[in-house]
């Protein structure tokens, strides 16, 4: 390993030059969010193009928290993404264990049938969907949120590739002879084998169902927001007075960007090992 | 060991047969109940007269489909909807293919580039619609400031069709472009490293190499990364929807993409057979897509390697 990384060809200083631009990039949109959210009105009128910051964050901020249900969205959107995650994690490994490791009837043909739905656009069942949790009483309702990104047949795909190398076959026939059960096997030999995966796997359906729009704007209650939503809000009030709105944007991407200081790293080896657009 | 009594042998036997079905449940029922389904009620909504407050009305057949082929604001739909995707599309997987092949060189401090070019990927695309409606304002925008400069005129982006376009396309090339980075990187690194010695020898530089083995070499993965943003593209709502307060797509609907169009036929003029048959078509319009990908990357590709 260590003599392929050397034969690589060394970087040339244009390479360093280039990702050093796209790097600005990347982060500059963040800080000029931070830059207009942190003036106020005057200040942007008299100078519009400065980089600079100015004063007035914690004044824009105390603004936009009484203006939109702030605190409200932040508690729901953190109920949300995790029960999702926890709910998605759950699921995945359940039907990976048993794709990965279990014998049974029809099998093959259901592990290619959640392999083909992975590519099918679920978004635009949303009409019917709006009917049925109608029916069900939910509008408004967290749990329309919640019950539908529940399953995600790229975690169950995951799920299924990950116990196949990380599980030894030769482990669950140990544990039948010993007489375990199949629940048995799964809680203490499969799961703590895929928690690497599980991980990851909850990682991704966080960030995924964190920045969720479409759904949750169609039916969630103005006064139950989850973050994305209260965006919106805060955009329909202020949208000429960009400090605010921007001011916004910040305190609303704060979560996220302190969990990528914390787990970029896993999140840049999770893309390279296949984990996929959520 | 002492032989199992025979109720536990059953019982055993009982557990093997249907555990599995009983762990793969979970994932079959709930996708049948909120995915599955109301994908395929869609075409049945789509054949009544239905509304969102009154709910079922009369059978129709086809009318809602003739309605909405009758009305310019679907073919508009549709046009922004492919010039929105292409502008983003095509951009993201070249310039994403140039910074992988930067990232994969033997950089000092590899993890820091690695990270810093998936910082876009945590904002959500509705933070970054805003971000990117400020910065391309009609009349202050930082773009036109900068346009400015360098002597060019402003440009409309919130009035005007084309700009508006390569503004949202811009968002969601942003947000992306690190991302499917990543995935490419992974890829290449895949590639054996015996390859490119070999060039080397051959006397070939990093342009042909670049040409002629690393992207020959990446094709199933520039399929996976094309099909996966055509789903995701000619979906797509929250850019446009934020791109201005009204979401409507502008005045004159220079930005209302088919998903945009689709919530307004059911949400607001509270239309679900419309709504329904709009969800349909685009349905069908991603399955084209997808497959004309599909066949025009793997000739492609396959040229190249030839």
């Amino acid at each position: 390993m260590r003599a392929k990384v050397i034969r690589r060809t060394q970087a040339s200083p244009a390479a360093y030059v280039f990702l050093i631009v796209v790097l600005l990039a990347s982060a500059f949109p963040l800080w000029w969010s931070f830059v207009i959210g942190s003036k106020d009105a005057a200040a942007i009128v008299q100078d519009p193009y400065s980089f600079v910051p100015g004063g007035h964050f914690i004044q824009n901020a105390a603004t936009v928290v009484t203006t939109v249900p702030f605190w409200k969205a932040l508690g729901n959107s953190i109920i949300v993404s995790t029960t999702v995650s926890l709910l998605v994690v759950l699921f995945s490994a359940m039907a990976g264990f048993a794709f990965a490791k279990l014998r049974f009837r029809g099998r093959g043909g259901l592990l290619v049938f959640v392999i083909a739905t992975m590519a099918v656009p679920t978004q635009l069942g949303i009409v019917p969907l709006f009917i049925v949790m109608s029916k069900l009483g939910w509008i408004g309702s967290l749990w329309a949120v919640i019950v539908p990104s529940a399953v995600s047949a790229f975690g169950v795909f995951w799920m299924t590739q990950y116990l196949q190398e990380a599980l030894p076959d030769e482990l669950i026939e140990a544990s039948r002879v010993d007489g375990a059960s199949t629940l048995r096997t799964f809680w203490s030999i499969a799961l703590p084998a895929v928690r690497p995966g599980a991980a990851m796997l909850g990682l991704f359906t966080f960030i995924a169902t964190w920045t969720n729009f479409f759904w949750p704007f169609i039916i969630l209650d103005p006064g139950n927001p989850t973050l994305p939503v209260a965006l919106q809000q805060l955009q329909a009030a202020y949208f000429v007075d960009y400090s605010l709105v921007l001011n916004g944007v910040v305190l609303m991407a704060l979560p996220l960007i302190v969990l990528f200081v914390f787990a970029g790293k896993q999140l840049v080896s999770g893309i390279m090992q296949g984990a996929v657009k959520g | 060991m002492a032989p199992r009594p025979a109720w536990r042998r059953r019982l055993t036997r009982a557990d093997e047969k249907a555990s599995p079905y009983a762990y793969i449940s979970p994932f079959f029922i709930l996708f049948g109940v909120v995915g599955l389904f109301p994908l395929l009620y869609t075409a049945w909504v789509s054949l009544h007269k239905w509304s969102l407050i009154g709910g079922q009305g009369a059978f129709v057949g086809l009318k809602n489909y003739t309605d909405v082929l009758g009305q310019p604001y679907f073919w508009n739909a549709l046009k922004n909807t492919v010039s929105i995707f292409l502008l983003s599309s095509v951009p993201q997987i070249i310039i994403a293919l140039l910074i992988a092949a930067a990232l994969d060189s033997n950089l000092r401090g590899r993890t820091f580039w690695r990270m810093g070019v998936l910082l876009p990927y945590v904002l959500a695309p509705v933070a970054v619609a805003l971000i990117f409606s400020d910065l391309f304002g009609d009349k202050f925008g930082l773009v036109n400031h900068l346009l400015g400069l360098v002597g060019i005129d402003p440009i409309q982006w919130h009035k005007e069709v084309l700009p508006s376009h390569v503004a949202i396309a811009t968002m969601v090339n942003f947000r992306w472009i690190g991302y499917n980075a990543l995935i490419f990187l992974a890829a290449m690194q895949a590639v054996p490293r015996d390859y490119y010695e070999a060039a080397l020898i051959d006397g070939a530089g990093r342009v042909r190499t670049f040409f002629s083995i690393t992207i020959p070499q990446l094709r199933a993965t520039i399929i996976f990364v094309i099909v996966t943003s055509t789903i995701g593209g000619l979906q797509i709502f929250d850019e446009p929807r934020m791109y201005d307060q009204y979401g409507l797509g502008g005045a004159d609907r220079q930005w209302q993409t088919l998903t945009l169009y689709l919530y307004q036929l059911g949400w607001t003029q509270k239309n679900f057979g419309r709504a329904a048959a709009v969800a349909w078509m685009l349905f069908l319009i991603i399955v084209v897509f997808a497959i004309i990908n599909f066949l025009l990357t793997r000739r492609i590709a396959s040229k190249g390697s030839r």
